[in-house]
Formats: C-alpha cells, structure tokens, sequence
C-alpha cells in the first residue's frame, strides 16, 4: 500500500530547471584585458564611467565604451554580442 | 470482447431505481443481464455476485452515465444501446425479455447519477478523464500545508494562493473556448510562452472564477508585447505597474466593480483579474521583485489594479471607444501607472472652473518639472456632472483640459529655483511653452461611487516607444 498522499496541483511555472550558471575565473590582472563600459543612458553615468576608465588605463586596461539606446529597455542583442565578441570583461554603469 | 453484454447502472437514493430492483432479479433469472453497477455498497438488495460497487464512481464517469437506471447493451465491446429510467418496452428491447415489471407503471423516469453531481464532476473528469491539462504535477507531502508550500516554492505575490488543483484547472479552462495548449502571450522578461492552462493555472491560484479568464487572458496579451513593455515596466526603479481598465458588457455580466470604492478592495473580479496577470508575469515570466522588478518603491496596486469604466452613467464615449473599438466590444486596456492619486475639488461648480482645478493637479504628475509621461484622468461621477450639464463631451472636455496644462520651460529648467530636476538647458527650449502631456497621452475613465467630489489621477511611466504605451485588447471568450 502506497503512502497517503497529500494535494496535488499543477505547475504554474514554465517548468525550467534553474539553471546556475559558472561564474568565469577572475582574470589575475587586468593589464592588456579588453574592458567594456556599458553606459546605460543615465543621467552622468558617463561622468562615472569616465572615473572608472582612468582608473582601468592606470592598470594598463585597454577600454571600449559602449551604451544603450535607452535606460528603460534591455541592450539589444547585438550590442550584446559585440560586447561579447570584442571584450574580456564589461562593468554597467547604473546612475542618478 | 465477442459477445452481447448487457449492463445496469443505479444508485440507492432513486425511488425508480428501488422499483426496478424486482425486474433487476427477474433479468438475473432469466440470464440475461451481464452485471449491475451500484452507485451504493448494498444495493440492490439482490443476491448477486454481478454486482459491483462503483464507489470511485469510474465506471459510471467512463460510461457516461446520466441519470440512474441506465440500461446499457454492449455487443463485441461497442455500445449498441442504451435506455434511462424505466420503461418497459424499452427494457425488453434491449434484453430480449418480455414481460419486465408486469406489476410496474408502464414507465419511470430516473434520477440524475451520482457521477453528475456538480460537486464532484470537475474531480472525476480530472482524474479518469484524457486529461485537457499537459502541466507538470506536483504532489505536495501529506503533512505539508499546501498554502505554507506554494509560499515555500516562490508562487505567492504575498498573499495566500488558492491550490491549483487539477480539478480547478478543468473547471477553470471551461471558462474560455480557447485550446489548453494555445499560446496566448510570450512573458517577459524571461520571454516564456504562456499556455491558456498557465495562464489558468495562475488564474486558479489568484482567486478568479472560470467566467473571469478571458479577461485574464486578454490582459496578459495587453502587457506582453513591445509596446507595453513589461520587461522594461519591470526593471525601472521607478514605482510603476500594470493598471488594467475593462470596458464593455462583460463588466456587469461578471459583477465588475465600476462604482463605490473602484480603485479599492472588495470586488473579487476587479480584485483577482489584475492578480492573475501579475502572478502570470512572476511565475512564468520570472518577473519577481529583487531580480528583474528592481522597483525602489513599488505601489499597492502592483498587486493587481483592474477596474472597469461606468460606462452606463456616463454620456460620453467609453475609453475602448476613444481607443477605436465599438461600443459592445468588450476590451482590456493596460497601462503602465503609479498609484493613484486624488483631484479634492469639492467647491468649483463650472466646468471651466473644475477643469482648470483638476489640471492643476495634473500639473504635479510624477513631478512638477518633468514632462511628457501619460496619465489616466478617472472621473467620478458628480465631476463628471458639471461638464455633462455645461453639454460638453468628451473632446470638448480633454481640449479644454489640455488647454490648461502647457508650461513656461523657463519655469522648470534644471537649476531655476536651486533645484536639479527639471527640462535639461542647452536644448534650445527656453523661452518655450511645452504641454505636460503627449499627444493622446490622458485617458479619461469614468468611474466611482455616486456621491463625492473626488476624482483620480494615475500617472504613467516613460511614454511612447522609449517606454510603456497603452495598449487595448479585444477580450475573446
């Protein structure tokens, strides 16, 4: 005899698994990495983002920046991508 | 199976199922009655072995049974026919037996079968039926408490959910004519396809009634699509969510609140409408707050805010018809808005002098400085009154209004009174006059309780393709 069992219900979820994801090494040192600054069309995020990209050139980073079309929607696939393609590393500037 | 069967179906609470019991032994004697499914441990009360108990009531749900008795003739395995209640020539048609019940009126009609009863017809057709549901089940503990485990497993916006069980979800799905496994909506942000079964999954689980998910249905299709937004409504840091307004006559026949309190508690359509839709986009978009949902404050109504417009009490075109659709369409429109916040004008008795007052408030949307975000204007009805008696319309009235909400840039540059917010300089717009509002960017509801001269604005979010535009959905059943 099986075990009384409790409810039974249906899933409200799209049934996936989380999936957790492998956080990449942390690179030894930034100097001749590729970094990417992201700006997210903020409000002086460029004023923060500048700080920071002196900060990566004094670590001998080599820096690219890049930025949203707008802060209200995601960054399109293919500044995604080129992000991806071209860079080692990328910070997202939020602001305000 | 080869061969000819014949099969009784009765239950012990039916006078006409009592009053054949002595035609039951007569069809026994003469061998021709293959076995007899009770509804009842102990009846009939013959001295069989066919009798079986049909206490799971499986085979009566698998036969289709109706009313009891059911007579049933079953050659080489196939229904060849079948007779319900008593009826003498019937009775001998099928069983080759004349004379049934010489003693017995002519014919009887039965009594509705236990497996019909409302009560327990969702349950059997969810557990024998081909089930219609293609959701993974979960099959909580005995001892676990299924309201402690949908909170342990993230379902809960904060609020108890009902159980989603597999019969609710049956009952829940008769409620539209649209297939389970239809896609109804791609939800944001994780971009998952909604099925009609999630979206009455959700549903169930918000508290709506099987007549409300049409409604639920077209309000997620409203919300999940780039104009709307959702991804983007979800990870502002801005306080806003989906404010979902229902026009047409589906607002009465599922008791809508469009009255007294309308923006507030009490009305379970209003109240688990909006729900369904928001647990629709945290438990199958993944848009929960922490993660994607990085609102600094949040509202209340991210809860779920759905009302519907008075549209009986309102002379003027209904907000699905200022959107373009007929008067007898029933739509969803959603909109992307902060809390509402309330119009105190209880002295002005102009129309022009209350027009001029609610702009004023209006002024202050989101920000005194900041322009060019929507709004929705809910009029309450003695507001209303005073532009209905000065015989304007509703174009007449939003013309006037607009009139009222252009401002001096000067007056809200960035910096002008020592404060940062305000119209960027360098822009080339000082000395400009400006309107608080886009284009199309106020629509005016009209609903609320009769007496009080309150009415509400909810203010919008980014509008136009930069952010969230209000978008209307023809409900279909």
């Amino acid at each position: 005899m099986s075990a009384p069992a409790g409810m039974t219900v249906l899933d409200p979820t799209d049934e996936t698994t989380p999936q957790q994801r492998e956080r990449l090494a942390r690179p030894e040192s930034l100097a001749g990495l590729t970094i990417g600054l992201l700006d997210i069309s903020k409000p002086r995020g460029n004023v923060f983002l500048d700080q920071v990209q002196n900060r990566l050139l004094d670590l001998d980073a080599k820096v690219i920046r890049y930025s949203k079309p707008t802060f209200a929607k995601p960054a399109p696939a293919d500044l995604r991508h080129e992000i991806a393609t071209s860079c080692d590393a990328v910070i997202e500037a939020l602001a305000d | 199976m080869t061969g000819t069967e014949v099969v009784a179906y009765v239950k012990r609470d039916c006078e006409t199922c009592v009053m054949v019991q002595p035609v039951l032994q007569q069809l026994l004697d003469a061998g021709a009655l293959s076995a007899i499914v009770s509804q009842d441990a102990g009846f009939p009360e013959l001295d069989s072995e066919t009798i079986t108990v049909d206490d799971t009531l499986e085979r009566s749900w698998t036969a289709d049974i109706e009313t009891v008795p059911t007579l049933i003739k079953i050659v080489d395995g196939n229904e060849a026919d079948r007779t319900v209640g008593w009826h003498r020539e019937n009775w001998t048609a099928i069983t080759g037996v004349p004379e049934l019940g010489p003693d017995l009126p002519v014919m009887r009609p039965g009594c509705g079968a236990k497996n019909v009863d409302p009560d327990v017809a969702d349950a059997l057709a969810a557990k024998f039926g081909d089930s219609t549901t293609s959701s993974r089940r979960i099959d909580f503990a005995e001892l676990e408490d299924p309201f402690e485990a949908m909170f342990d497993r993230g379902w809960s916006d904060g609020l108890p959910l009902v159980p989603p069980t597999p019969e609710r979800v049956q009952r829940m799905l008769a409620g539209t004519s649209r297939a389970p496994d239809e896609v109804v909506a791609i939800v944001p942000p994780n971009l998952v396809e909604a099925s009609v079964e999630k979206v009455a999954i959700n549903a169930v689980m918000a508290g709506c009634k099987p007549d409300y998910l049409p409604v639920v249905l077209a309000g997620l299709e409203a919300v999940c699509n780039d104009d709307f937004n959702m991804h983007g409504v979800l990870a502002t840091t801005m306080g806003v969510g989906p404010v979902l307004i229902v026009n047409g006559p589906i607002r009465r026949e599922l008791d809508m609140n469009s009255g007294m309190n309308v923006l507030g508690q009490g009305n379970r359509a209003n109240a688990t409408i909006g729900r369904a839709v928001q647990l629709c986009v945290r438990n199958l978009g993944g848009g929960r707050p922490g993660e994607i949902d990085r609102s600094t404050h949040g509202q209340p109504g991210k809860i779920g805010l759905c009302f519907a417009e008075d549209e009986e009490g309102s002379p003027w075109t209904s907000l699905a018809e200022a959107r373009g659709f007929d008067a007898g369409a029933n739509t969803v429109t959603a909109f992307c808005g902060e809390a509402p916040r309330i119009v105190f004008d209880q002295m002005s008795r102009t129309a022009e002098a209350l027009t001029k007052s609610i702009a004023q408030v209006m002024l202050g949307n989101v920000h005194p400085r900041i322009i060019g975000m929507d709004s929705i204007l809910v009029l309450c009805p003695e507001h209303m009154a005073r532009f209905v008696e000065a015989g304007w319309d509703k174009e007449r009235f939003e013309t006037e209004l607009r009139g009222h909400l252009n401002i001096e840039v000067d007056t809200i540059l960035r910096g002008v009174d020592g404060i940062g917010e305000g119209i960027p300089t360098g822009l080339g717009l000082e000395g400009a006059i400006l309107p608080k509002f886009p284009d199309g960017g106020i629509l005016t509801v009209h609903s609320g309780g009769p007496a009080g001269l309150f009415s509400s604005v909810i203010g919008g979010w980014v509008s136009g393709p930069m952010g969230s535009v209000p978008v209307t959905k023809e409900i279909v059943r």
